[in-house]
């Protein structure tokens, strides 16, 4: 009789039978762990959680009152035998790889993950096992990003030109990760950093998580718009072209994202700038993390995975297209509605309907 | 290079008119007039003369790349451009070619009797020595799909910044066949023109829409209230062939299509009339094939435009004669300036005198006296072969580009089929990585058979959607096509339909696009072949 296999993937989402537990379900269950707080991963529902403690105050500002666990990387937790523990993905604060280990045989979720330190979130660690469960959104070889000080340096000369040039400065990356990425990167000496109110209410999040960001002016009613107008906006992808956007014309808006390194994606996109900047692993680093784990198999969730399975096959990997529980390749490379637009002032429990775990749909989805 | 690929760099860094222009104008002010002049003509469309052919330079690029070939072409699909996607694949490169434009485009051109290896060689070393956006725009100089998302428009009104001269005039003086090796640039920025080529064209003049979205139709009444009294107008039959220009100059003749191809070889049967034309007369018209003295429908020119050599056949087949609709150049002069009325007299008094009338023809006026009658009259438009109505004001001049104001078509509605989804393929550009390409079928019995392609007439948030759909209802892929769940039914339009011995279904159809998405519909009730045959009209 062949063995079951540890984890399986179901109409739910990743399912440990023997723990009786799912990771980053999408229907409610009784027992989930979190790999990280993004809506498409943490979703609202489930009896208890498991998460990092990192994402515990994002997770209960987006899902209300939950049944929250937290841990720390490498601490473990048993669940009928099952050990699970956390390890950095890097992806953003509090992202989680999840190691699940049973008489010996080992898988790991990946989640999201990015193998560059940005600084901010705990860096991405390999760690061995027999099965690795991978994403692969940037999963092309055109998709190879530069180191981000290089970005950050662009973002920043664009921001002093726009001062220069009397325009406003918005720049769009989405609320938990993408956005305090740029806060810590952005040369406090050209002016202050504003942020729209549902970006803050995750800098909070985070601050109450004991996060130490740099300092951040909430943009209100009372607001000065000829102060706010000289330092630079950090705004969420739903907020491009709102009216609340244009109050501070003329501005010079620019989207980061890893999509920006097609110029036919960023011209969909109509931004004044794409600066490619993404939370996800580029091609070079997929392939280097998957063989950092010393896998027997991997098998790819979501973003090019017709692709990128045939190439990894071919470079003697076992690599498997997980085709039925996520939709098959490039699930999110269009730009869907993002998350962000499902992300009101408090978490609107309606809203969770079913989508596939479909990778990053919070970030990476862009602006419809 | 450098300044070249930044030029590019800095165009894509901006979506506002005023600050393209300004991008342009700071290249036109810091690069060699040589340079000015190629950036030109590549922005206008003229591109060098491909040197390598691209199969090659892409087998090369996936050499230089090392990744297998198939990754290479499922790559292109996501980028949707061959020259970014060569870029995009390479190894990251720090170099920096000092080289001008001028004289990379020298080197390309001096490819012409270099062996493969030779060609081989220089491409390797040429990507070797050039950063990422440099490789970028050289793969756009080497490919020669030069589409750079700045209409010809801006370069005109950032050279007229710079010059103090109309753009109308600038406009006409990059117009027709010029080298960027032996145009100078301060030709072309002379107060006074002397540098006039024979061959050149006048700009075209292009209508205004009166209608445009298809979905809401203008009335007459409307017409009225928007255009005022009939009698300051002239009405002619649209047509639907070739847009062209005719030139007979110091004993020479040129035919230039709308698209600035120089097309004189392709209608021999027009070179009697126009070498029997007074030196020095321009006329614009429509090209069409006729057939016992009526115009046939596009389709019959269609199948000789795309021709190198014209066969016997072909020539009995589809022989053509022009429609004429306006005289831009009268005895040496350039009559532009006069009014639609007056230049409508010479016209006449040109046709008038041709020993080739089956050949040479006027567009016919259209006599009416009200809005309401002209209305009438526009409803036999799809019985005369003719797309709908032109109107021109009597006292205008004629005009550079698309203008409103005083030259109208009034078109017809197209004809309209719903349709189901059941190909689709990425688009290209801005559209990269999307599925934006659809094949819609009808059904013929209880199967559906394909019968026509359409790119546009979604709106973003509707591409977005359906692309999401095709994403997850993809049955088959063959390459970059994907065989879709026949769900989906959209209404496509069309102009006119014919018969089609190359097609499936039999049919062929003129401009098909889509008019709208019809959620109400489910795939049971789109329309049949049997009913888009009926519109065949026999």
């Amino acid at each position: 009789m062949a063995k079951k296999p540890l984890l399986e993937f179901t109409d739910r989402g990743i399912y440990c039978a023997q723990g009786k537990f799912y990771i980053d379900p999408w229907k409610p269950v009784d027992d989930a762990v979190i790999t990280h707080a993004h809506a498409d991963h943490a979703y609202w529902g489930h009896k208890h959680y498991l998460a990092h403690h990192l994402s515990r105050e994002v997770l209960l500002y987006r899902l209300g009152e939950i049944n929250l666990q937290t841990v720390e990387y490498g601490e473990t937790v048993l669940k009928n035998g099952v050990s699970i523990s956390l390890y950095p993905a890097g992806h953003v604060i509090g992202s989680a790889q999840i190691r699940v280990e049973y008489k010996g045989e080992v898988w790991v979720v990946s989640g999201d993950y990015k193998v560059e330190n940005d600084g901010i979130s705990t860096p991405f660690e390999p760690v061995k096992c027999h099965h690795f469960i991978s994403e692969c959104t940037f999963g092309m070889p055109v998709y190879q990003w530069k180191p981000q000080v290089q970005t950050f340096n662009e973002i920043n000369s664009w921001w002093r030109n726009n001062i220069d040039n009397g325009l406003a400065t918005v720049i769009v990356g989405y609320s938990l990760g993408k956005a305090q990425r740029i806060l810590q990167n952005l040369d406090l000496f050209n002016g202050k950093v504003y942020t729209h109110g549902v970006i803050e209410n995750t800098n909070e999040a985070l601050r109450r998580n004991g996060v130490l960001l740099n300092p951040t002016e909430r943009i209100t009613q009372e607001s000065s718009k000829e102060e706010v107008r000289k330092g630079i906006i950090i705004a969420p992808p739903s907020s491009v072209g709102t009216p609340w956007m244009r109050k501070f014309q003329p501005y010079s808006f620019g989207y980061c994202s890893g999509w920006m390194a097609i110029r036919g994606a960023k011209r969909r996109r109509a931004a004044d700038r794409g600066f490619v900047l993404s939370d996800h692993a580029d091609w070079d680093g997929l392939i280097s993390a998957i063989d950092a784990t010393g896998c027997e198999c991997v098998y790819l969730t979501h973003g090019y995975t017709a692709t990128f399975s045939r190439y990894l096959s071919e470079i003697g990997f076992n690599a498997r297209e997980v085709h039925t529980l996520y939709g098959g390749e490039e699930e999110d490379t269009s730009p869907q509605p993002s998350s962000e637009e499902r992300e009101p002032e408090t978490y609107d429990k309606s809203s969770s309907e079913v989508s596939p775990l479909g990778g990053d749909l919070e970030g990476e989805g862009g602006i419809s | 290079m450098k300044a070249f690929a930044q030029l590019f760099l800095s165009l894509d860094e901006t979506n506002k008119t005023n600050e393209k222009v300004k991008v342009l104008k700071d290249y036109f002010n810091t690069v060699p007039d040589t340079d000015k002049m190629h950036m030109l003509a590549l922005f206008t469309g003229r591109r060098p003369k491909r040197q390598i052919n691209s199969t090659l330079v892409r087998n090369w690029a996936i050499e230089a790349s090392h990744i297998p070939a198939w990754l290479f072409e499922e790559s292109y699909h996501v980028v949707g451009d061959l020259a970014e996607t060569m870029a995009l694949l390479m190894p990251q490169s720090n170099a920096s070619s000092s080289k001008t434009l001028t004289e990379w485009i020298a080197e390309i051109n001096a490819l012409n009797d270099k062996t493969e290896e030779e060609k081989k060689e220089w491409l390797m070393e040429s990507w070797a020595m050039l950063d990422n956006q440099e490789r970028f725009v050289f793969n756009k100089l080497l490919t020669g799909s030069f589409r750079v998302g700045v209409s010809q428009n801006l370069v005109i009104k950032a050279l007229a910044d710079i010059s103090g001269l109309e753009p109308a005039v600038l406009t006409h003086r990059v117009m027709g066949s010029w080298l960027p090796e032996t145009y100078q640039f301060s030709q072309l920025m002379e107060e006074q023109d002397a540098a006039a080529n024979i061959s050149r064209p006048y700009p075209f003049f292009l209508a205004y829409p009166i209608q445009e979205t298809s979905e809401k139709q203008k009335t007459p009444a409307e017409v009225g209230i928007a255009l005022g009294d009939a009698a300051d107008w002239q009405a002619e039959w649209k047509w639907d062939g070739i847009r062209a220009q005719m030139i007979k100059r110091g004993a020479e003749i040129f035919i230039w299509s709308r698209g600035e191809d120089l097309a004189t070889e392709k209608f021999p049967e027009l070179h009697p009339f126009l070498n029997g034309l007074p030196d020095g007369t321009v006329i614009d018209g429509e090209i069409l094939s006729f057939q016992n003295g009526l115009p046939m429908p596009f389709n019959v020119l269609q199948t000789r435009i795309g021709r190198k050599n014209l066969s016997k056949k072909i020539l009995e087949e589809s022989p053509v004669a022009v429609i004429a609709y306006d005289c831009l150049e009268y005895k040496g002069e350039d009559i532009r300036y006069k009014t639609q009325a007056e230049r409508r007299e010479i016209l006449e008094h040109l046709q008038a005198e041709t020993q080739y009338p089956e050949i040479f023809r006027i567009s016919a006026l259209i006599g009416f006296e009200t809005w309401e009658q002209l209305g009438s009259i526009r409803e036999q438009s799809r019985a005369m072969i003719a797309e709908g109505i032109m109107l021109k004001r009597k006292s205008a001049a004629y005009q550079v580009g698309r203008k409103r104001g005083d030259w109208w078509k009034w078109k017809i509605d197209p004809l309209s089929v719903d349709a189901v989804m059941i190909y689709a393929q990425k688009g290209h550009g801005r559209r990269a990585d999307l599925y934006t390409d659809y094949t819609f079928a009808v059904w013929d019995g209880d199967k559906l058979v394909p019968f026509a392609k359409a790119y546009s007439g979604l709106t973003d948030a509707e591409i977005n959607k359906v692309d999401y759909f095709i994403k997850r209802n993809t049955i088959e892929k063959f390459g970059p096509v994907r065989t879709v769940k026949p769900e989906l039914v959209f209404e496509i339009g069309f102009e006119g339909i014919n018969k089609s011995t190359r097609h499936k279904s039999g049919i062929a159809l003129r401009f098909p696009r889509i008019l709208r998405w019809r959620h109400d519909k489910p795939k049971e009730e789109a329309d049949t072949l049997e009913s888009l045959k009926a519109l065949l009209g026999e």
